[in-house]
């Protein structure tokens, strides 16, 4: 049991950020790495993969492949589990792999580990920790009555190493997906251009209340578009219709841990300081001094978000430009 | 067309979370138990499809927990209009597997269409049980579904479900099928008084991991050493003037913190 698969998510052609985070970890435990790719585009992998420490790259040629298709990915991925029985299997906690790997998991009779914010490999063992009760508290992972490990784990929590050139990994056809399947993907609706995800994020810059309508959250976008972050919300004004819930962060939204998390007219409810007090450095921007957010704040600043936003973007825009 | 809706009941969201003193668990003392609010999505959609197909058809409520406690969200789905329910009385531990596996059992002695669940239970987080229910009944899924929409032939269903970066993805699955509800599918309706009286009087059915042949063993997934987040060090607030706070704060950002 000295492999370790991992699903590694593309885009255009490319690795995502959290493929090569996950195969810089596979690396280390020195386990032979396999990299799983599947959609449009996976079979021009090979060499980044193999950049960043994949063996081989296992991919599938199949028209029900092109775009996420549960049924059709889960088959494709739990024969290569039954054929190779690796011990690990490693994925993004992304919209894909978060809906992917629980049913691989039953599939194949593996266990899985939702959304872990830390891994280690040594020696081809897991350590593994995850938050709970969003960020509330986190423990750590222990397996029992199964063969393969499959761990997802949240982007931005590890560590991407850097590409070896001249590595290339050997491309490995898989059995294709069975046709009947009952799962038809009709349409893929692309969000607005370019939007980052808030999970992929590595700057996030979140409105509340303070922000008065849904009409100022163009200050937000603005400093966004300058730092090249994402725009996130609190559960107030989510539930006031002023943007979309895919916006919210906290504990009925999204659980998030970037670099930077800056908090605009927040106070800091208990369900939104779950969700982002993970983050590395935290700015609360905030009229009321005594409110929460400050206390979880790197750095604070008691002040009206009306002045100081805009003064943030042209600031920023001086030292990055 | 018969629906079944999966729930949990789980600490309110307002809860402040403590851990144990030898750190194998939460306490669960003082705790305010709620249904889980993804699951009210899923009761809702189930309540609405099935008022709006009006054959007959008929809504199950079905939870798996302590029994004492976790009736209590088998009677708020019961109020707010759910015509059966069911409960699996298992105290002990349990990962997401072992109640897929359980909840798989139940749905085996039912006649159904259609599965609703919430997304993900908002205590462990593990978003899983909807994708392993699925594939225990062998039928397909979908998760973080914001529209629902029953097809003319009830054979099948249209869904729109959210990906990353505001993206939607549209699905047409052949029923029976298992749906994992997220918010902004529907507005949950609030439990009506004579609804509230009368699910004080519905029978609820039992079961146990033991009366349904669910084995110790399918629990592939356990947690310990559990630990509040580590305390964050007392920030720093910056004084002056608006663009003198601006301008500190981009230095602080870029030369001392290094975030940008």
């Amino acid at each position: 049991m000295a492999d370790i698969f991992v699903f590694v998510e593309h885009k255009d052609g490319k690795l995502k950020k959290s493929a090569i985070e996950l195969l810089s970890a596979a690396k280390k435990s020195g386990m032979t790495v396999h990299a799983l790719a599947l959609g449009s585009g996976s079979e021009g992998l090979a060499e980044a993969v193999g950049s960043f420490g994949a063996t081989e790259l296992l991919i599938c040629n199949a028209d029900s492949l092109k775009y996420y298709n549960p049924e059709a990915y889960s088959a494709v991925i739990s024969q290569a589990i039954k054929d190779k029985k690796p011990g690990i299997v490693l994925a993004a906690a992304t919209s894909t792999g978060k809906d992917l790997f629980p049913r691989v998991g039953g599939a194949t009779g593996a266990g899985v580990a939702s959304d872990c914010t830390s891994l280690n490999l040594r020696s081809g063992n897991v350590s593994a920790r995850r938050p709970m009760y969003a960020g509330k508290v986190s423990a750590e992972v222990g397996f029992s009555n199964c063969e393969t490990k499959i761990v997802l784990v949240r982007p931005n929590a590890l560590e991407a190493g850097t590409p070896e050139a001249g590595k290339t990994a050997t491309v490995v056809n898989l059995p294709p997906p069975p046709t009947d399947l009952r799962t038809i993907i009709k349409e893929v609706v692309k969000g607005t251009a370019n939007k980052l995800d808030l999970t992929e994020a590595n700057i996030i810059i979140s409105g509340g209340r303070g922000l008065k309508g849904p009409e100022n959250f163009k200050l937000l976008d603005e400093l966004a578009a300058v730092l090249g972050g994402a725009v996130g919300a609190s559960r107030a004004v989510v539930d006031a219709g002023w943007v979309p819930h895919d916006m919210q962060v906290g504990q009925t939204g999204k659980t998030v841990s970037p670099s930077l998390y800056i908090a605009c007219g927040i106070s800091g409810a208990i369900q939104h300081l779950a969700g982002m007090s993970s983050s590395k450095v935290i700015v609360a921007i905030n009229k009321d001094k005594e409110a929460p957010i400050f206390q979880k704040a790197t750095y604070g600043i008691v002040g009206d978000l009306f002045e100081i936003v805009p003064l943030l973007t042209a600031e920023f825009k001086k030292i990055l430009e | 067309m018969n629906i079944i809706v999966c729930l949990k009941q789980v600490p309110d969201t307002e809860s402040k979370i403590r851990v144990k003193a030898d750190t194998s668990g939460i306490e669960t003392t003082d705790i305010k138990w709620i249904m889980n609010p993804y699951d009210e999505f899923a009761v809702e959609e189930a309540l609405k499809l099935r008022d709006k197909m009006a054959d007959g058809s008929l809504v199950t409520a079905v939870t798996l927990g302590p029994k004492a406690r976790a009736v209590e969200a088998l009677r708020t789905a019961l109020a707010m209009g759910a015509d059966n329910a069911v409960v699996i009385d298992h105290t002990d531990f349990v990962d997401s597997n072992a109640v897929a596996k359980a909840l798989s059992e139940v749905l085996k002695k039912e006649t159904f269409g259609i599965v609703f669940t919430g997304k993900q239970a908002i205590d462990d987080d593990c978003a899983q049980v909807t994708q392993l229910l699925a594939q225990y009944l062998n039928i397909p899924h979908a998760t973080v579904v914001v529209k629902f929409e029953l097809n003319a032939d009830k054979a099948s269903a249209k869904i729109e479900r959210e990906i990353e970066g505001g993206s939607k993805e549209i699905m047409e699955l052949k029923l029976p099928a298992v749906f994992g509800a997220e918010k902004g599918l529907n507005t949950p309706r609030y439990a009506s008084l004579p609804g509230i009286m009368k699910a004080k009087k519905k029978e609820i059915k039992e079961y146990t991991f033991s009366s349904l042949g669910v084995a110790a063993t399918e629990i592939k997934v356990s947690y310990k050493n559990f630990q509040p987040p580590p305390p964050r060090a007392a920030g720093k607030i910056i004084e002056g003037d608006g663009p003198t706070q601006a301008a500190t704060l981009v230095k602080l950002l870029h030369e001392e913190a290094k975030v940008v």
